[in-house]
């Protein structure tokens, strides 16, 4: 980048020009940087506004935090919901993402691996909404069958006691989110391994590696931040998912590890979402708290996943 | 033992573009054997093509023969890993595993068969690939020590010592002194010198003076024409190649005249 | 622990490994899976077993098959990677089964509520059987376009901050890092925020189609940023340095040659940010809300919009729950095909548009 700064160090460049072309470039120029400030401001407006209208909040009690006591008896058992369901989706979705990465990057010919490609691309393009309507629509009355054999086999684990009566369960919100969190997690996947130095995998294939063996060697060592970044990012993403589980859960805001119960925890996106049409008062303030933490929540995480990148980035 | 690589009729394909045609020779064994041309010539291409390596970018095929030992590596049944874990390579620029020590990086490819190595085992195999690439004095006190903290003519020959580290029959050059400076250069055609008494050496290179120091015999490369396959001008004997060659047009690339 | 064929004592003498090791025929995973499937049918059959079972049977019987008899002929190495190839082929067969279903089911379920009546009506009065997505398409129009409208300047400027005017600076960086941070709020948290914005500006209870723009902003303004600012760094300098050669100011450079260079990029990457947030539904749910009627002022009351009209359809059913299942399924026909068309124009664009710089 070094040669764009020269122009930058040079404004004799329109000193023919008189003072008119210096005003347009003086214009331009703080118009673009107001832009760039506008962008930190808004996220820092976010922060404010939700911190503004989430504080009342502290005062809430009985009727007006739902019933609960006070406002962290109220969030509490949401964050656990949404942590639960967070959790369980990566575990489904990022071996998965991981595989249909290595697909692309290392497996798949060429002109194919391009088509699978625009395929994620996609599952990234179906609006939320739509998969929380596959799910409630298609996915919960046909997974209630899987979920009543697992209760029969497996009944004794804790996750599995049951009763297996609805598929609208957490499990099933868990598996739709795993959905909408695996394009994002396969492309950034996808990149980290397609960067691994073509030098380094010619190095391993020379002493007689196989495929696999060059991917162990060379592309998993290379590209561990890059995944754990994109894990993070998937992670934020999962957290801060509304729709697919609001419409899918059947939630009683319980705190229980049983995944295929009546009921469900429930999480912070989802609650807000469901409650806010007919909230007033002071109940909307309770759940804007409740969007202060999620949002708190997932800026941590997604700060720390681009961090973690970054790191990667200058050391590799 | 070190063997003998003939080479006949070998075209050499990406998808449908012919990168080389017609390429006729036979490498000694036990002998370093120089292929050297203009670039885009076809000389790494062909290099690859003896240990299959070729066949890492997608399309690429070759028709022909090349016969190692007695044994074709192109008929069907052969296994591109079984011939690459015997025919050996290193690269243009030096490649040894970031995340890797220096012993992990030596015996990265012994690794690959034998899962558990007894350590003292492992140790004499790091020892003698190490002395074997003339670096064992410069690393022994570090060899825990990460591969890409040393100098570049020291990992280069790390990655010598790497590739013969599983004994192999052959050892395959890629301008393996391009990205080094003239003391890190010596002392990689210093130890070719050493190797060649256990190894098929075959080395393609740019520098002539570097063919014409480190080879027994030499193979001239070149096109055509632009655009045309590339293919095997001259095969002879380094000193005649560089003295009294047959050819003219390997003349005129030898005093500079060209490429 | 079983010795693989061509595996010997390494630091033995050099002698000559065979070049030809057994190999599986190229049609042993074929077999393989063919016989696992045969298995599994039988099985399933017998054991009166459903169609997921055996499929999940089969699949594991692949999966044990193949790896076995590579480990037989071939040895350790050649069954670990055939077993890896296999496992992560079925990773992405797996991950493409929801996609496929998906697109199934809402053609299947949608096509049939498509209608004449079904694009031309709003859910004014009606109850029941009837009524259309006129007022939500058009509300997703307007509150979508608003969003570009104010998105598009802000997020290119800003690019254009970053990549021409700031030259890396410390605030640039805060500035790309923030950007990033910023891709990953929530969509919701932005529904609260513009909510919270116009409830301080217009008091409590506010709903308005123009604060959805606004949340929708919040979610597009750094997609929009990162687009451009890739583009704008694939311009190569020499053709701003051309341009400053001649004299051109800078700001003239950047309008006149570096934007043209990199448009169809930038155009690309605001169609696909327009296709993410049109499809938005959180935070207009929240600031928008929802309305059975048609409104064409995105400053005053409640605007449907159709992610926030397929919700709705689905949570408050009401007396007629078929019907308004129906219409979900077919608002969400119409908001896929919105998005898919507007992701193919995006493609289109990028393709056919692309500066033809040779490179």
């Amino acid at each position: 980048m070094s040669t764009t700064d020269a122009p930058a160090a040079r404004p004799t460049v329109d000193d023919g020009f008189g003072q008119v072309t210096g005003r347009g470039d003086s214009v331009f120029r703080g118009l673009a940087t107001a832009s760039g400030y506008i962008i930190m401001l808004a996220l820092a407006g976010v922060a404010i506004f939700l911190v503004l209208e989430g504080w009342p909040a502290i005062q809430a009690t009985g009727e007006q935090a739902y019933g609960k006591d006070n406002i962290v008896l109220f969030v509490w058992p949401l964050v656990f919901g949404t942590l639960l369901a967070a959790v369980l989706s990566l575990l489904m979705a990022v071996p998965l993402a991981i595989g249909g990465a290595l697909v692309i990057s290392h497996y798949a010919p060429r002109p194919l691996a391009k088509t699978l490609g625009y395929l994620v691309d996609l599952l990234a393009a179906v609006p939320s909404v739509v998969y929380g309507l596959w799910g409630i629509g298609f996915l919960a009355p046909a997974i209630l069958p899987s979920y009543q054999w697992l209760q029969d086999k497996l009944g004794w684990l804790p996750f599995f006691e049951g009763p297996a009566l609805s598929g609208r369960t957490i499990l099933t919100a868990s598996i739709v989110l795993a959905i909408m969190v695996l394009p994002i997690v396969t492309a950034i996947c996808r990149e980290v391994f397609a960067q691994t130095p073509t030098m380094h995998q010619e190095a391993a294939l020379a002493l007689g590696a196989t495929r696999w063996e060059m991917i162990r060697m060379t592309v998993f060592p290379y590209s561990r931040s890059g995944v754990v970044s994109a894990v993070m990012l998937g992670l934020g993403r999962a957290l801060g998912e509304t729709m697919a589980v609001a419409m899918v859960l059947s939630a009683t805001g319980i705190v229980t590890f049983n995944l295929i119960s009546t009921q469900n925890p429930s999480t912070i996106a989802a609650n807000i979402a469901l409650n806010f049409g007919n909230a007033s008062g002071l109940k909307i303030n309770v759940l804007i708290f409740s969007g202060l933490v999620l949002f708190v929540a997932t800026f941590a995480v997604n700060f720390l996943g681009r961090w973690i990148a970054r790191r990667g980035q200058v050391k590799g | 033992m070190a063997k003998s690589i003939d080479i006949s009729d070998l075209d050499i394909y990406y998808g449908d573009f012919l990168a080389v045609q017609g390429v006729n020779m036979t490498v000694k064994a036990r002998s370093v054997t120089a292929f050297i041309g203009p670039s885009g010539c076809g000389k790494s291409t062909v290099l690859r093509s003896l240990n299959r390596m070729h066949e890492v970018i997608p399309g690429a095929r070759v028709e022909g023969k090349v016969v190692v030992g007695g044994q074709s590596l192109y008929d069907e049944g052969v296994d591109p890993v079984a011939v690459r874990r015997q025919i050996g390579m290193v690269f243009q620029r030096p490649n040894p595993f970031p995340t890797m020590s220096i012993y992990e990086n030596v015996l990265a490819g012994n690794r690959l068969n034998a899962k558990r190595m007894k350590k003292d085992e492992a140790d004499s195999i790091v020892e003698r690939s190490l002395k074997g690439a003339n670096l064992w004095e410069e690393v022994k006190d570090r060899l825990g020590k990460p591969g890409m903290g040393l100098s570049g003519g020291q990992q280069q020959r790390l990655c010598i010592a790497r590739a013969i580290a599983v004994e192999p029959q052959i050892l395959l050059m890629d301008e393996p002194c391009s990205a080094l400076d003239p003391i890190s250069t010596s002392a990689i055609e210093d130890l070719i010198h050493e190797l060649k008494d256990d190894y098929t050496i075959v080395i393609v290179t740019h520098n002539m003076q570097q063919a014409a120091r480190v080879s027994e015999e030499t193979a001239f490369f070149n096109l055509k024409a632009t655009g045309e396959p590339g293919h095997l001008v001259e095969f002879n004997s380094t000193s005649q190649m560089f003295t009294n060659p047959d050819e003219e047009a390997t003349e005129a690339y030898i005093s500079g005249r060209f490429g | 622990m079983t010795t693989p064929t061509i595996n010997r004592p390494s630091g033995g003498d050099r002698a000559s490994l065979p070049l030809t090791t057994p190999q599986l025929p190229p049609i042993a995973p074929a077999l393989s899976a063919g016989l696992a499937v045969g298995v599994a049918v039988l099985a399933g059959l017998l054991l009166s077993w459903s169609v997921v079972g055996m499929a999940v049977l089969a699949w594991l019987l692949a999966m044990v098959f193949l790896p076995t008899w590579s480990l037989l002929l071939e040895g350790r190495r050649k069954a670990v990677d055939r077993l890896v190839t296999a496992l992560v082929w079925s990773t992405f067969a797996l991950a493409m089964l929801p996609l496929l279903s998906l697109i199934w089911q809402v053609v299947a379920k949608g096509a049939p509520a498509l209608s004449v009546e079904f694009f031309t009506y709003s859910m004014r009065n009606v109850i029941g059987e009837g009524g259309g997505i006129y007022h939500a398409i058009v509300g997703t129009f307007l509150i979508t376009g608003l969003a570009t409208l104010i998105s598009v300047p802000i997020g290119v400027l800003a690019a254009i901050y970053l990549v021409e005017y700031s030259s890396e600076g410390k605030v640039a960086k805060a500035v790309t890092f923030l950007v990033d941070v910023m891709t990953g709020i929530p969509s919701i948290v932005a529904g609260l925020f513009a909510f919270a914005l116009f409830v301080l500006i217009f008091g409590p209870g506010i709903r308005m189609g123009f604060g959805g723009s606004i949340a929708l902003s919040v979610l597009m303004i750094p997609i929009v940023v990162r687009a451009t600012e890739e583009m704008l760094k694939l311009v190569p300098d020499e053709l701003r340095e051309a341009s400053y050669a001649l004299g051109v100011p800078k700001w003239r450079t950047i309008v006149k040659v570096v934007l043209p260079t990199a448009l169809s990029g930038i155009v690309t990457g605001i169609t696909l940010a327009i296709a993410r947030v049109a499809g938005e539904t959180a935070p207009l749910l929240i600031i928008a809300g929802s309305a059975t009627s048609l409104n064409w002022n995105p400053f005053s009351e409640r605007m449907a919009t159709l992610p926030v009209f397929i919700f709705s359809s689905i949570t408050e059913q009401g007396r007629y729950p078929e019907a308004q299942t129906e219409r979900a399924w077919g608002a969400a026909l119409v908001l896929i095909i919105i998005v898919m068309a507007l992701n193919l124009i995006a493609r289109l664009i990028g393709r056919v548009f692309a500066p033809k710089t040779g490179r």
